[in-house]
């Protein structure tokens, strides 16, 4: 088991046949059952073509009516890339992960509302992952994302982060302990987005082949403390936790668009606090979160 | 991105709030010139830059006389103001904003901004206006009223009553408090804001709402749509060397310690420089490679770092994914020689090619220390520059 996606998941991509969206399905593609799992494109202007043997279709109604597939991941550049997410939520999907770095903030502010008076309105929940963050991955069974396959192994270690890199410093040295994951989630950097860390310790809390989450966030938000407090009273399982940022200035954005201090609740040093009052084994050196996480078990 | 108050005045007033009137002037004689075109007795001398807290600093002054303009206006052109905003070497004025005089009754606050946890705008107000926001908030956060507006709805009148009831603004000028709300709102969202603030807002005595001051950041991401905004950037405002790395798609923040950091992916940097104060020192920088570094882009990098005196060492540490960690060794070595190195570095990959990175590395011939993690990176490199 895993969370959100398998070796069973179909998958649409929206923005395949740009630069970035070509680089890195190429590289979906060739890890794991990604061959079977990236059974569609959409582009308008180039339905009826196929690029990597994948098939593009001119919108995702139709390609998910094409194909059955129910997640899609969005390469879309930032001016289009909150009309892609709503396409795809409109086509009724599962699951949309958006990769793009740049969005907008007052589109997604837009979406997400819009995605909230959907469901409101008895239509079908979407979840989305993103934007601005780097995608999922089920090891040994399907990438969706521009995470490095090859550090990744089949194991029962959940990772959630904001950062793209920070997720796969925690990976690698999960993988060098011998650890495997279950998935690794990276939720994004942008300050309004889907999925947040409180969502995917829910669903490794009720994941089975799951034994235990690193999870780590960054200055700025609300989310970690949100999440530190739902685990307290909820999470069965033990957790090691890490936010980066505890020499970053106030008031500075630090590269992430939601990486900025703005008042005494969201420093590092604020959430490392409430995560250890709620149980978390917390650590100020990224370099022990394996060994920190092995001793737990 | 940042813009001065004049602007920010500007944008009000298009958007239908009312502001004093004021002329933007960069020399003394200007200065005084608009005074004479403003007429009247008094008038405000603002100085013009990219921080808050100005008064405090002596950057603000009210003149009773055209003599005193004149006076005023040739302390604050030019001078270093240090705010708490500008850290301790201050911010060189080059602009200065003369307004008529404003016959304050109260002063009040108010503020637009996104809130993350509703996914909504937050507009906020308050009667404690004309100081410090955050020790209202701290001391008496009763005194704060907020209300969280549905972007799909937009910024309803019942709201924008409750901002003006909380605030005590008085009965005759309600309904001009409220419409100044609804369109703080839409000029917010319209010009893609991240924060709008007017502080004080004030009640004149003749019954009056006017925005006495004006704060906007931008949302960086949105600036592609808004050229009415780019227009406004003041690059005399920004940190050069920030800037400079910016043309090269680097993320760089000058910090104040000793040692300069170069790391792939925003949250690795954070996690670099705190590894580093962790094991006993201070990052010089928060410096981001981003995802696609060339032999040029670390270079780059590398004399941004240099340029600061402060940097006895460098860190590099990168995870290798997408980007390989020999493409980054060659930039490294590049770099090293072309910049003639005399610090000590050190570097710590893993990932993608990690072993034929370390062997471009430990082939250069240059005395590049290796680590294997963050920490030892980390350890190795506080105990170099000691």
């Amino acid at each position: 088991m895993s969370i959100f996606i398998n070796k069973d998941t179909r998958i649409i991509t929206q923005g395949i046949t740009g630069k970035t969206g070509q680089f890195h399905t190429e590289k979906c593609i060739e890890y794991a059952n990604g061959k079977n799992c990236f059974v569609a494109g959409v582009n308008p202007k180039k339905a009826g073509e196929s690029i990597f043997g994948v098939p593009i279709f001119g919108s995702v109604k139709e390609a998910a009516q094409q194909t059955g597939a129910t997640v899609s991941v969005i390469y879309v550049p930032p001016p289009g890339a909150a009309a892609a997410i709503w396409e795809a939520v409109e086509a009724d999907l599962d699951f949309v992960i958006c990769i793009t770095e740049g969005v907008p903030v007052r589109d997604m502010l837009i979406l997400r509302n819009k995605m909230k008076e959907k469901e409101a309105k008895g239509g079908k929940k979407t979840l989305l992952l993103g934007p601005n963050c780097p995608g999922l991955i089920t090891p040994d069974e399907v990438k969706i994302g521009i995470m490095p396959g090859h550090i990744h192994m089949k194991g029962r270690i959940g990772v959630v982060s904001r950062s793209g890199t920070l997720t796969y410093e925690a990976v690698g040295q999960l993988t060098e302990l011998g650890l495997g994951q279950s998935s690794a989630v990276g939720i994004g950097g942008d300050p309004i987005n889907g999925l947040k860390h409180i969502d995917v310790m829910q669903a490794f809390n009720d994941d089975p082949d799951t034994d235990a989450v690193i999870m780590i966030g960054e200055i700025g938000g609300p989310d970690e403390a949100e999440a530190a407090v739902w685990c307290k009273a909820n999470m069965k399982k033990p957790i090691v936790g890490f936010i980066a940022g505890v020499t970053a200035p106030a008031g500075k954005r630090m590269g992430h668009a939601g990486a900025l201090i703005s008042g005494g609740a969201d420093t590092a040093n604020a959430k490392l606090a409430i995560m250890e009052e709620c149980g978390f084994t917390v650590t100020r050196d990224p370099s022990e979160m394996g060994k920190l996480l092995k001793a737990l078990l | 991105m940042k813009i001065h108050e004049y602007q920010g005045k500007q944008i009000l007033k298009k958007f239908g709030v009312s502001v004093p009137r004021g002329i933007h002037c960069t020399s003394v004689d200007d200065a005084v010139k608009a005074a004479e075109t403003l007429g009247g007795s008094v008038w405000v001398v603002k100085a013009q830059i990219h921080a808050g807290g100005r008064g405090k600093g002596g950057g603000v002054k009210v003149a009773k006389s055209l003599e005193q303009v004149r006076e005023y206006a040739n302390q604050i052109l030019g001078m270093q103001l240090i705010t708490h905003q500008t850290g301790p070497e201050g911010q060189k004025v080059r602009n200065l904003l003369v307004e008529e005089g404003a016959d304050i009754k109260h002063e009040y606050y108010c503020a637009a901004l996104t809130d993350r946890a509703t996914q909504s705008v937050a507009m906020m107000a308050s009667s404690e206006g004309g100081m410090d926001i955050e020790e209202v908030a701290h001391k008496t956060p009763e005194k704060i009223i907020k209300v969280f507006i549905n972007p799909l709805v937009g910024m309803t009148d019942e709201q924008a009553r409750t901002l003006a009831d909380g605030i005590g603004v008085p009965d005759a000028s309600k309904a001009q408090a409220m419409d100044t709300f609804k369109k703080l709102y839409a000029c917010y969202m319209e010009t893609d804001a991240s924060l709008a603030e007017i502080n004080p807002l004030i009640l004149e005595g003749n019954g009056n709402i006017k925005a006495l001051d004006a704060k906007f950041n931008f949302d960086s991401n949105s600036l592609f749509r808004q050229p009415e905004i780019v227009a406004m950037r003041d690059l005399d405002e920004e940190d050069p060397d920030e800037l400079e790395a910016s043309h090269f798609d680097l993320t760089y923040i000058s910090l104040d310690g000793n040692i300069g950091c170069l790391v792939n992916g925003a949250g690795l940097a954070m996690a670099t420089m705190d590894t580093i104060k962790l094991f006993g020192a201070e990052p010089a920088n928060f410096l981001d490679v981003g995802g696609g570094a060339t032999t040029e882009k670390v270079t780059e990098a590398f004399k941004i770092m240099l340029k600061n005196p402060k940097v006895k060492g460098i860190l590099v540490n990168i995870f290798g994914g997408i980007m390989r960690c020999d493409t980054i060794a060659d930039g490294v070595v590049a770099a090293a020689k072309e910049t003639h190195l005399s610090v000590p570095l050190v570097v710590r990959m893993k990932g993608t090619n990690e072993q034929i990175g370390k062997q471009i590395l430990k082939d250069s011939g240059l005395p590049i220390i290796s680590a294997d993690s963050m920490a030892e990176a980390a350890t190795k490199i506080v105990a170099a520059v000691k």
